[in-house]
C-alpha cells in the first residue's frame, strides 16, 4: 500500500475544507472496500480523511413519511433498525445478505453506495481494464463472465455494481444527499449510478469533492409488503448472480403498487421500469409476472460464460412476485 | 501527524486492548491486524486472506466483531479492542473455548480464534435481536438460534479443515445453556 497522511473530520464543514483542499484526496468510512483497493494499489490516495466520527449516524422519520439514515449508519445497524425491518423490509433483507456480519459492522451506508465492481479483471493488474486504465480495453470480455452484466454493458466494460443494499434504495425511489463547498444537492438513487458507456471509470453522478451525508426514503406503503431475493454461488457471504428487491399490493386481484429493482445484472442497480408498467393494473397472475419479466429483460445480451443469468433473472422475479402475493412480505 | 520512523508520517494511537491501555506510533497504513501482531505482539488474531474474505481475523471493537484485516489502526484511535488473548477469565477459559474443545470445533486450529471471537459477537448481536438473512419474520421480537442461524451468522468465518459441524455444536451448546449469558455479558 502506497503510503498517505491521515485527517479525521469532526464535522461535515471540516469534511468538505478537507477534500476541496487536500490533493489527491478520498473520504474513508468502514474502509471494507478502500483498503483492500488501496492494498492493491487500484486506488492510491495521497491523503484519507475519515469521516466515520461524523455525526451522520442516525436513522430518524422525517416529518411527513419517510425516513433519513446518515451515511456514517453502519450496514449491520441499518438492517436491524425498527423503522427499516417493518416499513421497508427489502431494505433489511438486502443488507443482511451482503458480505458478512463482521463486514457490515464496519460498512456504512455512504460507502456502501461508493463501492467498486469486483470484477476480477479490475482487480487484476495485469490485465486490460478501461474502468482501472480509460481506454485499455477489457479483458473480461470473452473471458471468465460468470458474475458480468446482462443489461446496460458496453464494448468498454460489463462488470457489475455489487451492492445489494443499493438494489433495494433503487426500487425504493431513495434519495442520496450529498453535500460539497458548494452547497445541499439531492440525487434520485436510480440516477446516482450511472452505466458504463465509453467512460467506465464514471461510476456515479457524485462530484470528487462531494460527501454522501444521507439516504432519504419516502413515504412508501406498498414497501411494507416485500421482500428481496439474491440468488448466488453458496448460500452466505457471496455476491449475487441475480437479486430482485420487489414490492407488491393488490386490490381486487390486480396490481395496485409495485417496485421492482435487479441485482447482479448491471453496472448500477437496475430499476425495472418496464417490468412495472407490465404489471401495475394487471392481474396478478404468473401470466403477467412473466410477461413483465420479459418485457425487463428484452434488451439483455449475453457474456460468453453468462447466457443463464437472463433464464435466472426471469424466474427469479417471477418466484419473487408470486411469493409476496400469496405468502406477503418477510416483516 | 508527527514525522519519525525512516521520514514516513506517524501518528499516535491510544487503545485498550483487553483491557490495557496501550499506546503506539503508526503509520496510517497499518492494519488493526498487523498493530495487534507485529506492534502489540498478539498473534493470536490470525492474518488468513488479509482481504476480508476469511474471518480468521476477526476482533471485537467495544463488543462489535469486525475483520481487523480491512481496518486502518488509525481509525480505531480510543477504541476497546478484545482479542482471543482476552476472552478467558483469568485461569478460566470462555465457555466458547471450553465448548470448542469439547466439539471438536478446531482441527488446524488457523481459523479458531477468529471463529471464537466471531461467536461471542454473534451472539450479543443475537441477544439484543438483531435479525440475519435467513430470519423469517423480521418484525418478530425475539429469534430462534436455530442451526441455520448459527450458520448465516457465522459464515464469514471459514473454516478450510470443515470443522463447521463442531463448530456449530460449540456455538448451540453455550447459546442454549446458561453458559450463554455468561457470553452476552462478557461481550457488553
Amino acid at each position: 500500500m502506497k503510503a498517505f497522511s491521515y485527517v479525521s473530520a469532526a464535522d461535515v464543514p471540516a469534511a468538505l475544507r478537507a477534500i476541496s483542499t487536500e490533493p489527491n484526496a478520498k473520504f474513508i468510512g468502514g474502509g471494507t472496500n478502500l483498503v483492500d483497493l488501496m492494498r492493491e494499489e487500484i486506488e492510491r490516495p495521497d491523503t484519507i480523511i475519515d469521516i466515520t466520527r461524523l455525526p451522520l449516524s442516525g436513522v430518524e422519520e422525517l416529518p411527513g413519511g419517510g425516513v433519513r439514515i446518515g451515511a456514517m449508519v453502519r450496514n449491520s445497524h441499518l438492517a436491524a433498525h425498527r423503522l427499516i425491518r417493518t416499513r421497508y423490509p427489502m431494505l433489511s433483507q438486502a443488507v443482511l445478505t451482503g458480505a458478512s456480519a463482521q463486514l457490515r459492522n464496519m460498512a456504512t451506508v455512504g460507502g456502501n453506495l461508493l463501492q467498486r465492481t469486483r470484477c476480477l479483471y479490475f482487480y487484476d493488474g495485469a490485465a486490460a481494464c478501461s474502468k482501472r486504465e480509460p481506454g485499455r480495453g477489457c479483458d473480461a470480455i470473452g473471458g471468465f463472465t460468470r458474475g458480468h452484466a446482462i443489461l446496460g454493458a458496453s464494448e468498454a466494460c460489463v462488470a457489475t455494481h455489487p451492492s445489494d443494499m443499493c438494489v433495494a434504495l433503487a426500487a425504493l425511489d431513495a434519495t442520496v444527499v450529498a453535500e460539497s463547498v458548494r452547497g445541499v444537492r439531492r440525487i434520485p438513487m436510480t440516477e446516482f449510478h450511472v452505466l458504463p458507456g465509453d467512460t467506465p471509470d464514471v461510476e456515479t453522478t457524485l462530484a470528487a469533492d462531494e460527501l454522501v451525508t444521507a439516504v432519504e426514503l419516502p413515504e412508501i406503503p406498498v414497501a411494507a409488503t416485500s421482500a428481496y431475493r439474491k440468488v448466488r454461488d453458496r448460500a452466505s457471504y457471496a455476491f449475487a448472480l441475480v437479486s430482485v428487491a420487489a414490492a407488491l399490493e393488490t386490490t381486487d386481484g390486480a396490481i395496485s403498487a409495485v417496485r421492482l429493482a435487479l441485482g447482479g445484472v448491471a453496472a448500477k442497480p437496475w430499476r425495472a421500469h418496464q417490468a412495472e408498467r407490465v404489471l401495475l393494473g394487471a392481474p396478478a397472475t404468473d401470466e403477467t409476472f412473466e410477461r413483465a419479466a420479459d418485457a425487463e429483460l428484452a434488451p439483455a445480451v449475453a457474456q460468453s460464460q453468462n447466457a443463464f443469468k437472463i433464464e435466472l433473472a426471469r424466474r427469479v422475479i417471477v418466484a419473487t412476485l408470486r411469493r409476496l402475493h400469496t405468502e406477503g412480505s418477510a416483516a | 501527524m508527527d514525522v519519525r520512523m525512516g521520514g514516513r508520517p506517524v501518528v499516535e494511537i491510544r487503545m485498550r486492548v483487553n483491557g490495557v491501555m496501550e499506546s503506539l506510533d503508526l503509520e496510517p497504513r497499518v492494519s488493526l491486524l498487523d498493530a495487534l501482531r507485529e506492534h502489540l505482539g498478539l498473534t493470536g488474531t490470525k492474518k488468513g486472506c488479509d482481504q476480508g474474505a476469511c474471518g480468521a481475523c476477526t476482533v471485537l471493537v467495544d463488543g462489535e466483531r469486525i475483520n481487523s484485516c480491512l481496518a486502518l489502526a488509525v481509525q480505531y484511535d480510543g477504541r476497546a479492542i478484545t482479542t482471543i488473548e482476552g476472552v478467558a477469565d483469568g485461569e478460566h477459559t470462555h465457555p466458547l473455548q471450553s465448548a470448542f474443545v469439547r466439539h471438536d470445533g478446531f482441527q488446524c486450529g488457523y481459523c479458531t480464534s477468529g471463529q471464537i471471537c466471531s461467536a461471542i459477537g454473534m451472539l450479543a448481536e443475537h441477544g439484543a435481536g438483531a435479525p440475519s438473512a435467513v430470519t423469517e419474520h423480521l418484525s418478530a421480537d425475539t429469534i430462534e438460534l436455530s442451526d441455520a442461524e448459527i450458520r448465516e451468522r457465522m459464515s464469514g468465518n471459514l473454516c478450510r479443515c470443515g470443522a463447521y459441524n463442531g463448530i456449530v455444536g460449540a456455538i448451540r451448546e453455550v447459546a442454549s445453556g446458561e453458559s450463554g449469558r455468561d457470553v452476552m455479558e462478557a461481550a457488553r
